[in-house]
């Protein structure tokens, strides 16, 4: 297992499979969406990619695999297998900060940090309030925990009255 | 592997029959949240199904007789009542299920720390809809204590412990009882008196004796992939 500490060919097939955008949100990459774990070279042209899913069940994760082994091979590594591993679990806070700026600029309210001293598997957080990406307004209501997809809630913000997906906690 | 396939079926079956309200849900915003929930479901059994076997032949292949789910979840959607009652019951059974299997090193460790937090969200959702429908009209009331009161004899095969699924099942069940309990309550419900099991048939789901409806919610759940092998599109 590499992880940080890879060749220089990793590291560069590691920033070649972290540009990858998502594909249900193709304003963020794989490595702004915190889901590429790591590349490990096996042998010259043999490759394997750590992949991790939001959610246990996101069918975006067949497209992503698809989409990271094209673009390695385009970079001439003829063998490249993808991995999906669950542990440790994937969590909002993997998301880059730019990444929360991307979304947030896409009209999809970026998800609260998980506060540090909250019990693990605690209760659903809900206690800070959830900006408005349209308008700013922190006067924003629940319409759902679930939404298009998986990973979002759909809110409504009662200042503008605009519906909006907010990236949900998890 | 026995324990894989219990757990596993679990997930696939009650997956296959939320999905079943796609398109008969009361509002679109619950049709979404079902299905979401369902493919939170469906997501936990290929893994696990994959720990066990082939997931395709596992879940098309094979006869009634050789499911391992409790029968809790083969239950038919019914009213909404009825679909939010299974889903309280098998969400806080599952969230402290998970709890403890990713506190351990088994087997089980790695999907259970991550799908008990989509739980979490199953769970709440089941538990606002038990509140507002508990303590709602009459009419809500009154269903959703019928759901509650009609399901309840499925939920002691929760606790039978399942070989291979290394946890204090005493605990599993204390904590079920303290949080459906909790929850009853704030929702104006009564908890059910009567037996956790029935002295006929409920409680043998997990050695593969099964209630009517699920024959026939495999048939169409098995048909297509049976008729046709392989198929895609």
């Amino acid at each position: 297992m590499v992880t940080g500490t890879g060749t220089l060919l990793e590291k560069e097939l590691h920033r070649l499979a972290g540009s990858v955008p998502d594909p249900e949100l193709p304003v963020l990459t794989l490595d702004e969406l915190g889901v590429l774990r790591g590349v490990d070279v096996l042998a010259p042209g043999k490759v394997t990619v750590r992949l991790t899913p939001t959610y246990t069940g996101c069918p975006a994760i067949e497209a992503m695999s698809a989409d990271i082994e094209r673009v390695l091979h385009d970079h001439g590594i003829p063998e490249v297998s993808v991995v999906t591993v669950l542990s440790p679990a994937w969590s909002t806070d993997d998301i880059s900060a730019e990444g929360r700026r991307k979304l947030a600029e896409f009209g999809i309210a970026p998800p609260r940090p998980h506060d540090a001293t909250a019990p693990a598997n605690g209760p659903v957080p809900l206690a800070l309030s959830v900006r408005c990406p349209h308008c700013g307004s922190t006067d924003t209501e629940l319409l759902s925990r679930f939404s298009s997809t998986a990973c979002k809630a759909l809110r409504r913000c009662v200042t503008c009255r605009e519906p909006f997906d907010h990236f949900k906690e998890l | 592997m026995t324990a894989a396939l219990a757990l596993g079926d679990d997930a696939l079956v009650l997956s296959h029959r939320l999905g079943e309200w796609a398109g008969h849900a009361p509002v679109l915003e619950e049709e979404v949240a079902l299905a979401n929930i369902a493919l939170d479901l469906l997501g936990q059994a290929r893994v696990l199904l994959s720990l066990a076997g082939d997931e395709d032949e596992l879940a098309y292949l094979r006869e009634e007789r050789a499911f391992r789910n409790v029968q809790l979840v083969e239950q038919p959607n019914g009213d909404f009542a009825h679909t939010i009652a299974r889903q309280l019951y098998f969400s806080a059974y599952q969230q402290l299920l998970y709890e403890q299997l990713a506190s351990g090193e088994g087997p089980f460790a790695g999907l259970a720390a991550k799908a008990v937090k989509e739980v979490a969200y199953h769970q709440d959702h089941a538990e606002h809809w038990t509140l507002r429908l508990g303590d709602g009209t009459d009419e809500s009331h009154d269903r959703m204590q019928s759901a509650v009161d009609a399901l309840w004899r499925f939920t002691g095969e929760l606790f039978e412990p399942v070989e291979g699924v290394e946890i204090d099942w005493q605990s599993l069940r204390s904590g079920w009882l303290e949080s459906v309990s909790a929850v009853l309550e704030r929702a104006t419900l009564t908890l059910p008196a009567g037996p956790q099991s029935g002295a006929w048939t409920a409680g043998a789901g997990r050695q593969g004796i099964h209630t009517e409806p699920f024959g026939r919610m495999i048939a169409e759940m098995q048909h297509l992939h049976r008729s046709h092998p392989g198929a895609s599109w």
